[in-house]
């Protein structure tokens, strides 16, 4: 049973961090260019934690699967960064931004590290203006603000349609910077492909070459992992199309508990799917929620018809009408699983009846088309090249997607995992957003563990390796670990089979949409864990793989991803099946208040579930990690 | 959770490029395409197309794309001749079959340019983009140095200028469309992003004198003011900016004369 102690530290909530990072062991400047890192992945997280490192003297080896760090998801992030500043006056403060993250998480993260990412938040955005990121300003030349769901002050920055794209560009100018003067070595179009462990500590990497199909091993005092969620385990989300679990479930493989998979974050305003070709869905940012408003025909009989002929009073503007004090700013879960009850009614738009409208009549009649083209004229033209309708027009039409994962692995205070040595950043650990995620969360989380957190943490586990102790890569662990990799490789490219990879994943995507996705019921889990493991067995047997493991081979890297996907499915929905309640993203229909809201059951469930691995066909064990609230009282959550 | 399509489906083919290695000649291949929907997205035909080919039992066509959604920059097809094909602003991955009619012949190359060599098939080496960027495209602030981001105001007008050429995807497809492929326009964006800011005069010098020497270097040819460069952007970044980047580029070279050598052009980005 693995150890999980979440290493918080003692003393008054908001004095912790302060306290911790007094207290911390440090590594002396001249012995930091002896300590080498790891570091996966180059998004948010990735980049700002392997330009800081760098900067503190480390040497730091960056791997990449995308050719270049500047294309890594953060990338399309679109509506903003939450921080703490009041520059609004508006009232805001550190402490509400944790209050906030927190309820809207529905009291299923750890407290200490929701408090100690709203205190690092305004850190973030001094870094990020000072890189030359383009935020929004206002004429005076002082930074803007809008307002993002689950809160009522104004604090989310942004550049356009596009922040996730400039912070990562910030991120990404900082690592470039780190590159050119020799301190950083980075490694593209590299996919780590296992972890390797020795004497219990993380001590390396196996990664393919994805242009060259060259395999080699890599050894580090630490290694980092910041690749980010596992949402494409549903096929269809708005993740990038090479967004993948890998890294997480080979180091879950390797020993590294994964908590909470359970916890998925459906975005209410996506793009609904418009065919079985179909291999993504776009998001419209939540940011047009600050404007848009909302709606349903009230009658079933109303839903084909024109929007412009249904008359005002014939609208239901459902989130006004059931969440007054947010409106149509309620958190994405809610928001996601109110469309969800509309179209269950039989209320839903389009041809599919699987959409409702997002209006902006009422924004362009008081502020002028000019003035909301300003603000959201790239997302309406993204919405106008998909769907060939001007949103200026017409109302759009949106549908719940996948869009994040709260799950991941699981760390301690110091996002150190179980593995020692092995420490995960970003989305791919599970710490800060407990069971949903805040809009304009994901952004600061990322870059606050990588600026901000992990830098001063990994210090800690450094400074009791001996300098110059990393063992070499000839050991047999490397060894067993290249050979693991090479095995897959080998099997996948041998095997006779007849349906390509794409076909398992679009069924994989199917049986969790359907049975995980935003209800989910004993029954339907139940079929789901019955299914999923038939499905591996069928993939096993009948995928073809064309090509060499020695060149570029798409379906190659694309059977090893999705081999990884449909394992994690069936732990996903293990994890749901076992989580008797209903909790943010995680909605169990036997399990809700008589007006359809979550109910959560705070004596059994106020815990982490970290799985751990057991060995290949063998149920994987479920280790808790009581969440303690010293310092907020959990309530039910209300946006009402 | 697909809906019923009343669209009426057409037929195309695609001749697709295809390049076994760098070193391997290639050659057009091509694949007939049936059934297609006009709001399938052009990517997605090429998955289609894919997996046909793969249970016939040959090699798929390898093609860079990641996000689908016009903001990562990897997707990096000429179709038609066209970087990015015929839509206006787009990526390849935003261009949608409604562009195309039934009995269409559609022609799929790599971006071809000197500095970006093929790998395979329609996928290509942008290396040298990072190179340069490596060369000076940032700001020198160490994390924890930051002052509070409102004591450094930034005028608006300013602001909003850098956004224009910091939208830049860093795509290559300026690069697929010059005659000479100039790189101007992706550097021009980054120096006139980071020259528009306040917090990007300390550098402005040293760094466009070395992202220059860079390109340079990196085998990318000059601007000879054609502007195809701004005409297949998928952000439209203009080329006023490669004007911008040319006047702070004499400037430097002026000044740099006046300094002691080693504050002068030398690339690497200390």
């Amino acid at each position: 049973m693995a150890k999980l102690e979440s290493k918080v530290p003692s003393g008054p909530l908001a004095d912790k961090w302060r306290k911790h990072k007094t207290e911390i062991k440090l590594v002396n400047p001249a012995n930091k260019r002896k300590y080498e890192v790891i570091v996966v992945g180059a998004g948010l997280a990735g980049s700002s934690c392997a330009a800081t490192l760098a900067e503190l003297g480390y040497k730091v080896k960056s791997f990449v699967f995308h050719d270049s760090p500047r294309r890594a998801h953060s990338i399309a992030a679109q509506g903003g960064i939450n921080a703490a500043k009041n520059y609004q006056n508006d009232g805001d403060s550190v402490h509400r931004l944790f209050y906030d993250t927190l309820k809207g998480g529905d009291y299923r993260a750890r407290e200490a590290n929701v408090h100690r990412l709203a205190e690092v938040s305004v850190n973030i955005i001094d870094q990020c203006a000072a890189q030359g990121v383009p935020f929004a300003r206002e004429y005076g030349g002082l930074l803007a603000n809008r307002s993002f769901g689950g809160a009522q002050v104004s604090r989310t920055f942004y550049a356009r349609g596009q922040t996730g794209q400039q912070l990562l560009l910030g991120a990404y100018s900082a690592l470039s910077r780190k590159v050119g003067d020799g301190s950083i070595q980075l490694h593209t179009n590299s996919e780590m492909l296992d972890l390797v462990v020795v004497d219990g500590h993380a001590k390396g990497i196996i990664v393919r070459d994805l242009i060259t199909g060259a395999v080699t091993r890599h050894s580090a005092d630490a290694v980092v992992l910041a690749t980010g969620g596992y949402g494409n385990v549903f096929n269809l989300s708005t993740y990038a199309r090479g967004s993948n679990a890998t890294a997480i479930w080979r180091a879950y493989k390797r020993g590294a508990c994964l908590a909470n998979p359970c916890y998925t974050q459906i975005h209410p305003t996506c793009i609904p799917v418009s065919g079985d070709y179909q291999s993504k869905l776009t998001l419209m940012s939540e940011s047009l929620r600050n404007d848009g408003r909302i709606w349903v025909p009230k009658r079933k009989e109303d839903r084909l018809k024109k929007p412009a002929d249904i008359a005002e009073a014939d609208r239901d503007y459902y989130l006004e009408r059931i969440y007054p004090s947010f409106g149509n700013l309620c958190p994405r879960d809610v928001a996601s699983r109110a469309a969800k009850r509309m179209c269950d009614e039989g209320r839903g738009v389009g041809e599919s009846g699987l959409g409702v409208y997002l209006d902006f009549s009422d924004a362009i009649n008081r502020l002028g088309e000019p003035a909301v083209r300003e603000r959201y004229g790239n997302l309406f033209d993204i919405y106008h090249e998909i769907t060939a309708e001007s949103a200026y027009q017409t109302p759009m039409r949106i549908f719940p997607a996948v869009h994040y994962t709260m799950g991941g692995l699981w760390v301690d205070y110091n996002l150190m995992s179980n593995i020692p040595g092995l420490f995960v950043l970003g989305e791919a650990n599970f710490s800060d957003h407990g069971a949903n995620r805040l809009g304009a969360s994901a952004l600061m989380q990322g870059l606050a563990d990588g600026y901000f957190v992990l830098p001063y943490t990994i210090g800690n586990y450094l400074a009791d390796q001996k300098p110059g102790s990393r063992p070499a890569t000839d050991r047999v662990e490397f060894k067993q670990a290249e050979e693991n990799v090479t095995g897959m490789t080998k099997q996948f490219l041998s095997n006779k089979g007849s349906q390509p990879v794409s076909h398992f994943h679009k069924r994989l995507g199917k049986i969790m949409w359907e049975h995980c996705g935003m209800a989910r019921t004993k029954e339907g889990l139940e079929a789901a864990l019955q299914k999923i493991p038939a499905l591996k067995e069928e993939f096993n047997a009948t995928v073809k793989v064309p090509g060499s493991a020695d060149t570029l081979n798409q379906s190659l890297e694309q059977a090893g991803r999705v081999s990884d996907f449909i394992e994690l499915g069936e732990l996903l929905c293990r994890d749901a099946l076992t989580r008797e309640e209903s909790c943010g993203g995680h909605f169990r229909e036997e399990h809700q208040w008589p007006d359809g809201e979550c109910k959560r059951d705070d004596e059994k469930y106020a815990h982490v579930a970290a799985w751990e691995y057991q060995g290949e066909g063998k149920t994987p064990l479920r280790n808790t990690e009581p969440l303690n609230y010293e310092f907020t009282k959990m309530s039910v959550r209300s946006y009402k | 959770m697909v809906a019923p399509t009343s669209k009426k489906l057409f037929s195309v083919t695609l001749r697709v490029w295809r390049q076994a290695g760098p070193a391997a000649p290639g050659r057009f291949v091509d694949y007939p395409a049936k059934d297609v929907n006009p709001d399938m997205s052009f990517l997605e035909l090429l998955d289609v197309v894919n997996d046909e080919i793969t249970v016939k039992g040959d090699e798929p066509i390898a093609f860079a794309h990641d996000c689908r959604e016009g903001i990562c920059g990897t997707c990096s097809c000429t179709i038609n001749g066209k970087p990015h094909g015929p839509g206006k602003g787009i990526a390849t991955c935003q261009l949608y079959m409604r562009s195309f009619q039934e009995g269409d012949t559609i022609v799929v190359e790599p971006f071809r340019a000197k500095a970006f060599p093929i790998q395979k098939d329609l996928v290509t080496d942008r290396a040298a983009f990072d190179k340069i960027q490596q060369a000076g495209g940032f700001i020198s602030v160490r994390t924890g140095a930051a002052p509070d981001a409102n004591s450094i105001p930034v005028p608006k007008e300013d602001a909003d200028l850098a956004m224009d050429a910091a939208t830049c995807i860093g795509c290559g497809a300026c690069v697929a469309a010059c005659k000479n492929a100039s790189a101007m326009l992706f550097v021009a964006a980054k120096v006139s992003h980071l020259g528009l800011m306040p917090q990007g005069q300390p550098e402005r010098d040293k760094r466009v004198l070395a992202m220059v020497q860079t390109m340079d270097e990196a085998g990318f040819g000059n601007c000879t003011n054609q502007y195809e460069c701004s005409a297949v952007c998928p952000k439209l970044i203009s080329h006023d900016f490669i004007a911008r980047m040319n006047r702070d580029y004499v400037a430097a070279l002026f000044k740099s004369r006046f300094q002691p050598a080693s504050n002068a052009a030398a690339g690497g980005g200390a």
